[in-house]
């Protein structure tokens, strides 16, 4: 292979080992401890865990948006091929909203509710190119048509409260589109949606990344959702990712058993009426985590082995276990 | 564990709950005292605007069933296990408990439906009052109601919280040294602590972590095979719905479009809004999933369409749908719906 044709063929993104810690006094919080991320162009990669797993810390490092006490203490994030942790903030911030995008997961907190949305669209637009009101606005109307809109051009004159929740995310993920950025972060966008409103704009997502190329990272606790949206996926557990392989691998054949429970405790994968298979115990404090795998107190395969911290395995379906489930075993 | 399961048809067929033609408007500002006098006076004033949060609802729920009540926001379906859980009365309708009419109970009588229709909320973290220890949230009401004495309170606190899988040497602890799951086991611990019939769960499992769920949803399930409880269970999530309940009561809009047996219900969904949320379930499946089948925004109800309510997102709407309002009909021996095309197909 030629050095062109490798540097074409980087991933989006790259994140090597990746630690983020919170120094609080209580003492070290490690939300994010060692994780490694490749996200291609145009791929949909679902980052799952409960409440308190490091998936949001993990978004935010992303777009350097970790506020003290955290910090970023070790670990490289290349957005295609450009080390985001050591960049300068004036760089950052160049990149941010152009290069790399988020969504989060309340609109309303995103969307500034004093001015109108054209006024939000066209400033996203003008702070990253040279370009005028006119055709800023001209933009902005199309990206909100693309993400499903209706009467886009009257929209633009709307304050953000004069739209359904619904509407709002499509707004922010308009806002996120504007530059066609290499990558879009995307935290729990759909929680508090309802369910025939979550699909439409599911259904948008798809389409956007499929037809301009852009990576999505789809930050959520339901795993029923990435299922069906991504095309890989990364489990988290305290801060590290436990396991991650295609979608589809991954689901008809977990290899850790938190993966595994986790499937087990969705209602719609189980036998109506039967009783769920339940995680025993609840997600750790990071304050007091145990030494080796960290969900071996939770786990009916742990031994004495597990008080050391299992490395992710070699391969396309990676695990962090010492005694990971055989593909034979039911899901 | 393989208890026999109880279903629709085997459980008991006397309605713990039937409300009838319940309707319920929240106005948009009170009558003063002029105008309810005028109106007692039968003085022709134009209707006072309001919200119309529930139209013309009528639900059964038989004695040892579990009904799931599903909608999407602003639906009214908390509204509705409101009014059955009497927190708030409805501005239409009748509500009857145990085949009694509530307008014609005795003070004793409402006073003990009352105390037998107990509800458990959404939110763990704003159910419960943060100065009390978990002793008195739990033993306050059965104290009062006299189900226990003070002598036997110690003890009857430690059962039910067993009971409901909370160790109680935490008892005198307060709520926010819990998490989540657990303080929805207090929840549901002090639901259970008067010795209730019938449980409204509005949403109960919905602040959850998926294996906290699990585990919450697990002890619901014993809690009704061990008390022989009767549960109204209010989501908006189908996959919950369609593992706890017997009979699913789907509303849109402030009525009910269509209610069947769950099994039935997901098999064979009749009316288009149940088939769209259907179809548009997350569910885990190894295949990608098309989403987005349904078009179109929920209107507000302060300006409903009309005709039937869902006929602006309704991809077969027709004339009909859009001027007269489909009543809920019979279709199955034990499914209906409201819908002027699931009703012709069916003829």
């Amino acid at each position: 292979m030629t050095r062109a044709a490798e540097t074409r063929a980087e991933p989006t993104l790259v994140v090597k080992g990746l630690k983020t810690h919170f120094f609080t006094e209580a003492g070290v919080v490690k939300s994010v401890d060692g994780v490694d991320l490749t996200v291609d162009r145009g791929e949909i990669l679902g980052l799952v865990g409960e409440s308190g797993s490091g998936k949001s810390v993990t978004g935010f490092s992303l777009l350097g948006l970790i506020d003290p006490p955290g910090r970023i203490v070790e670990g490289s994030i290349r957005l295609s091929g450009e080390e985001l942790t050591t960049a300068a903030p004036k760089r950052l911030r160049e990149l941010r909203g152009n290069r790399i995008a988020m969504i989060f997961q309340d609109p309303m907190m995103t969307l500034n509710p004093v001015l109108k949305i054209e006024t939000q669209m066209v400033e996203t637009l003008q702070a990253h190119i040279k370009i005028g009101h006119a055709e800023a606005r001209a933009r902005a109307r199309d990206a909100l048509g693309r993400v499903g809109i209706p009467s886009p051009e009257e929209r633009l004159d709307a304050y953000p409260h004069q739209f359904s929740g619904g509407m709002r995310q499509r707004v922010a993920i308009a806002i996120a589109l504007l530059h066609q950025p290499d990558l879009i972060v995307a935290d729990e966008p759909t929680t508090a949606l309802d369910v025939t409103i979550q699909a439409q704009i599911l259904a948008e997502v798809q389409t956007l990344c499929r037809e301009t190329g852009t990576a999505l990272i789809w930050i959520t606790h339901d795993l029923a959702i990435i299922s069906g949206l991504a095309d890989r996926v990364a489990v988290m557990y305290a801060g590290r990712i436990v396991e991650t392989g295609a979608i589809a691998d991954v689901v008809a054949h977990p290899r850790h058993p938190y993966t595994h429970g986790l499937i087990g405790s969705v209602p719609s994968r189980n036998r109506r009426g039967e009783r769920l298979t339940q995680i025993p115990g609840m997600t750790p404090s990071f304050l007091s985590l145990p030494p080796g795998c960290a969900f071996a107190p939770r786990c009916a395969r742990a031994d004495e082995a597990c008080g050391l911290l299992p490395e992710l395995s070699d391969g396309p379906h990676l695990v962090r276990c010492f005694h990971p489930m055989d593909r034979g075993e039911p899901a | 564990m393989t208890a026999p399961r109880k279903t629709a048809e085997n459980a008991t067929r006397v309605p713990v709950i039937s409300a009838h033609g319940i309707g319920m408007t929240f106005l948009k500002k009170q009558p003063g005292r002029i105008e309810t006098w005028l109106r007692a006076l039968g003085a022709p004033l134009a209707e006072p605007q309001g919200v119309r949060a529930l139209d013309d609802v009528s639900i059964e729920v038989m004695k040892g069933e579990v009904v799931g009540l599903v909608g999407e926001s602003g639906c009214g379906k908390s509204t509705l296990g409101r009014i059955i859980a009497g927190i708030m009365p409805p501005t239409a309708g009748s509500l009857r408990f145990m085949g009694k009419e509530q307008a014609e109970m005795s003070p004793l009588e409402r006073y003990r439906a009352k105390v037998a229709i107990q509800m458990i909320f959404q939110d763990p973290f704003a159910s419960l009052n943060p100065r009390k220890r978990v002793a008195e949230i739990i033993g306050e009401a059965p104290l009062v109601h006299g189900i226990v004495d003070k002598a036997g309170l110690s003890a009857y606190v430690d059962e039910i919280m067993l009971k409901c899988g909370i160790d109680p040497a935490y008892k005198q602890r307060f709520p926010h040294q819990f998490s989540g799951g657990q303080r929805q086991r207090i929840g549901i611990a002090r639901a259970l602590a008067v010795k209730p019939q019938f449980l409204v769960c509005d949403e109960s499992v919905a602040a959850l972590d998926v294996s906290i769920q699990a585990q919450v949803i697990n002890l619901f399930m014993d809690l009704r095979r061990d008390l022989d409880l009767t549960y109204l269970f209010i989501s908006h999530d189908l996959g919950v719905v369609e593992h706890i309940a017997d009979r699913v009561v789907i509303m849109y809009l402030g009525r009910v479009v269509e209610t069947a047996p769950t099994e039935e219900l997901f098999a064979n969904p009749r009316h288009p809004y149940t088939q769209a949320l259907l179809a548009n379930m997350p569910r885990i499946s190894t295949g990608k999933q098309a989403f987005g089948s349904i078009k179109g925004e929920i209107p507000s109800p302060l300006n409903p369409p009309t005709g039937c309510h869902f006929h602006p997102r309704c991809p077969f709407a027709t004339d009909r749908c859009r001027s007269e309002r489909p009543a809920l009909r019979a279709l199955g021996p034990h499914a209906s719906a409201a819908c002027h095309l699931a009703e012709e197909s069916a003829r």
